[in-house]
């Protein structure tokens, strides 16, 4: 099939690295693949509460317990900012929490394993929110303008998260013994679902070739993925930290770190719902969401009220 | 009483209370009715953890005994804590969270008022800091009971609900003792004797135009300013000492 | 589920300092213009952003039509005297 003039004019304006606004003409599949893309991220932002909230009333400092706060706050309003972007697209919030809550849009898988102790919470901040970091920032020069300017945002703001976890995992290397094989225990556990962050290897990758066409997606999966190991390994031995990983070696042709095999069958595993906390997850976003209908509800009535009387 | 000792405990009381209400108001997080209302408790949360941070850290110093503000939240027990009873009963449904946060707003926003004029510069100081902090936190609850008073048949009766259940617990805040009176002779404390009509005319106020009737029933709990507190207190340490306690030899 | 509602939308324009245009920031839900005004404020400038902050009920703003652009944008390009580097001024003239 030809393309249309407008899917041409679309096109021409992506190849020119011109940002695509909410009234332009744009085809149908890019709107679709824009609001499984940005509402999959607004949720897991919000899902992504759940882990680190797991810890708030049991953070060993009051330092860490407002670090900590105030990282999940960012998090919630980062899910916001992304929520308000898949709206400019035609969909309502209402819509995405439907979808959330059927199965139909998904989450990062990573959301799905348990934060066990507190070493967890600086895994999470180093090595998921580190994950995250890599992929938003090639994010931020995506096609679509309202997507674009909140990951630039988001970026600017979750530039102390990586740090937070860091932070944390830093003292506990330089503490006590117990400390020490707790941050370890946290690496070993997070290493490999941080990996798995990036998705399917490229060969193996469904969505990837209108992404590219249309620079929604600017980097590739393994692209990412190697940057994000090249950055963190350094960092692991600096304070002391194992990869869990035998197969890890300098490849100096490359410049980059040779990793072993991820383990995809557990990916599949716990993408298909099978992840130790997917339904945890899952039931505790239904049950507050459930439970705020009625406050809600007073809301709308209220300003119905209010606009009547005047 | 000497006054060393009394601005250590009254510190303590308003410290415990600033961390204890905080605890309360985390617990929301990842919770709220809309996502927007869950960052607006976790920035009130904040305000409150940074607070109870300021005034035991003050604490710490004027006891002298090189404690800091960690050791004071994380190495006391239940009777040794002085946080006004309000603050730690259970975090109930939006309605309770609203109700207890107008309550202590209100009274809070008359408190502070006092305070940033103590002749205590460091007290006066986090007074001030706090005074604009509380402020938007009334207003906050205000406009919340304005809503949920008058929005549907249910919010209103779980406004009503969380407003009765909660009376008995706002004659506390008002109480003195000693340690006020050693320090009211300074200037140093506040007269909250003078702040009950007060407090009572704003909250009837509000409540009024939210369509909540004043609950009747005049008896009134007590016991924080002796360190008796409800049973829910032991475990709201039990979760935030946890670490600390577990790995007592530990820096975290 | 069916009929939730997450309230109404509104666009947030903070203004970072007095003396700045507001600029527009984002949206949030909220039931009322205190609501929307207070969301903003707690989502918007919890890193000391603002100074000052407008909220509009999003279904009040009306956007110009991208296929409207050429009448609507290009008739100006060509205006170069509303310019001041358009007008030549003698050698040596100072402070104009």
């Amino acid at each position: 099939m030809f393309p249309t003039a407008t899917e041409t004019s679309f096109q021409e304006k992506v190849d020119q690295d011109l940002n695509i606004e909410p009234k332009d003409h744009m085809p149908e599949n890019y709107r679709l693949h824009l609001i499984r893309q940005i509402s999959q991220h607004a949720h897991s932002e919000v899902i992504g509460m759940q882990p680190e909230g797991n810890w708030i009333t049991r953070a060993p400092s009051l330092r860490a317990k407002q670090i900590l706060l105030a990282k999940i706050q960012d998090e919630g309003g980062h899910g916001l900012y992304l929520y308000s972007a898949a709206e400019t697209l035609g969909i309502s919030r209402e819509e995405m929490i439907e979808q959330l809550h059927s199965g139909k849009a998904k989450y990062s898988n990573i959301f799905n394993y348990p934060s066990l102790t507190w070493a967890d919470i600086g895994a999470i901040g180093w090595l998921v929110d580190g994950a995250a970091i890599v992929n938003q920032v090639s994010l931020q020069r995506t096609s679509y303008g309202p997507y674009a300017r909140a990951m630039v945002r988001i970026c600017k703001e979750e530039s102390f998260h990586q740090r937070q976890g860091y932070e944390i995992m830093a003292k506990m290397m330089k503490g006590i013994p117990a400390q020490r094989e707790m941050a370890q225990d946290a690496m070993n556990r997070w290493w490999w679902p941080a990996l798995m962050m990036f998705g399917p290897h490229d060969s193996d990758s469904p969505h990837s070739g209108n992404a590219f066409k249309w620079k929604i997606k600017r980097k590739s999966n393994d692209e990412l993925r190697q940057r994000f190991i090249d950055k963190t390994v350094p960092q692991a031995e600096l304070i002391g930290l194992a990869i869990p990983d035998k197969d890890l070696k300098w490849n100096e042709a490359k410049q980059g770190y040779d990793h072993g095999e991820i383990n995809w069958a557990e990916f599949k595993q716990v993408i298909s719902g099978n992840g130790p906390c997917n339904k945890q997850r899952m039931a505790h976003h239904v049950k507050y969401h459930e439970e705020g209908a009625w406050v809600r509800e007073a809301g709308a009535a209220y300003s119905k009220q209010i606009q009547e009387n005047k | 009483m000497n006054q060393q000792n009394a601005l250590y405990t009254y510190l303590l009381r308003l410290g415990d209370s600033a961390l204890i209400q905080s605890h309360r108001l985390s617990e929301w997080c990842s919770r709220g009715p809309i996502l927007e209302e869950d960052l607006a408790l976790t920035n009130i949360a904040l305000d409150n953890l940074g607070r109870a941070q300021a005034l035991l850290r003050y604490a710490g110093e004027v006891e002298g005994k090189k404690r800091t503000e960690d050791d004071l939240a994380y190495k006391r027990g239940e009777r040794q804590f002085y946080n006004n009873l309000i603050t730690e009963l259970p975090t109930g449904d939006f309605a309770y969270t609203i109700a207890k946060q107008l309550f202590i707003a209100a009274f809070e926003s008359l408190l502070f008022t006092e305070l940033s004029k103590s002749k205590d510069d460091t007290l006066a100081g986090i007074a001030a800091k706090t005074l604009k902090e509380v402020k938007y936190h009334l207003v906050h609850a205000r406009d919340w009971c304005y809503r949920l008073g008058r929005g549907t048949v249910i919010s209103n009766s779980k406004l009503q609900h969380a407003v009765d259940e909660l009376w008995m617990y706002t004659g506390e805040m008002f109480e003195m003792d000693e340690v006020d009176a050693t320090l009211l002779k300074e200037g140093i404390a506040a007269d909250l004797a003078p702040l009950k009509p007060k407090w009572m005319e704003h909250v009837t106020a509000i409540l009024k135009d939210a369509d909540i009737l004043l609950p009747a029933g005049e008896f009134m709990q007590t016991g924080s300013r002796a360190g008796i507190h409800t049973e829910h207190l032991g475990h709201i340490l039990t979760e935030m000492q946890y670490l600390q306690r577990a790995y007592p030899e530990a820096i975290w | 589920m069916a009929n939730d509602t997450q309230l109404d939308l509104w666009e947030v324009f903070i203004q970072s300092r007095a003396g700045n245009h507001h600029i527009h920031a984002g949206s949030v839900h909220a039931s009322d213009r205190q609501m929307a005004l207070q969301n903003a404020r707690d989502i918007y400038t919890r890193r000391n952003e603002g100074s000052s902050i407008w909220v509009v009920p999003a279904k009040y703003v009306t956007a110009s039509n991208p296929d409207d652009a050429d009448m609507f944008f290009d008739p100006a390009n060509d205006k170069i005297y509303r310019h001041p580097t358009f007008y030549v001024m003698p050698e040596g003239a100072k402070q104009i």
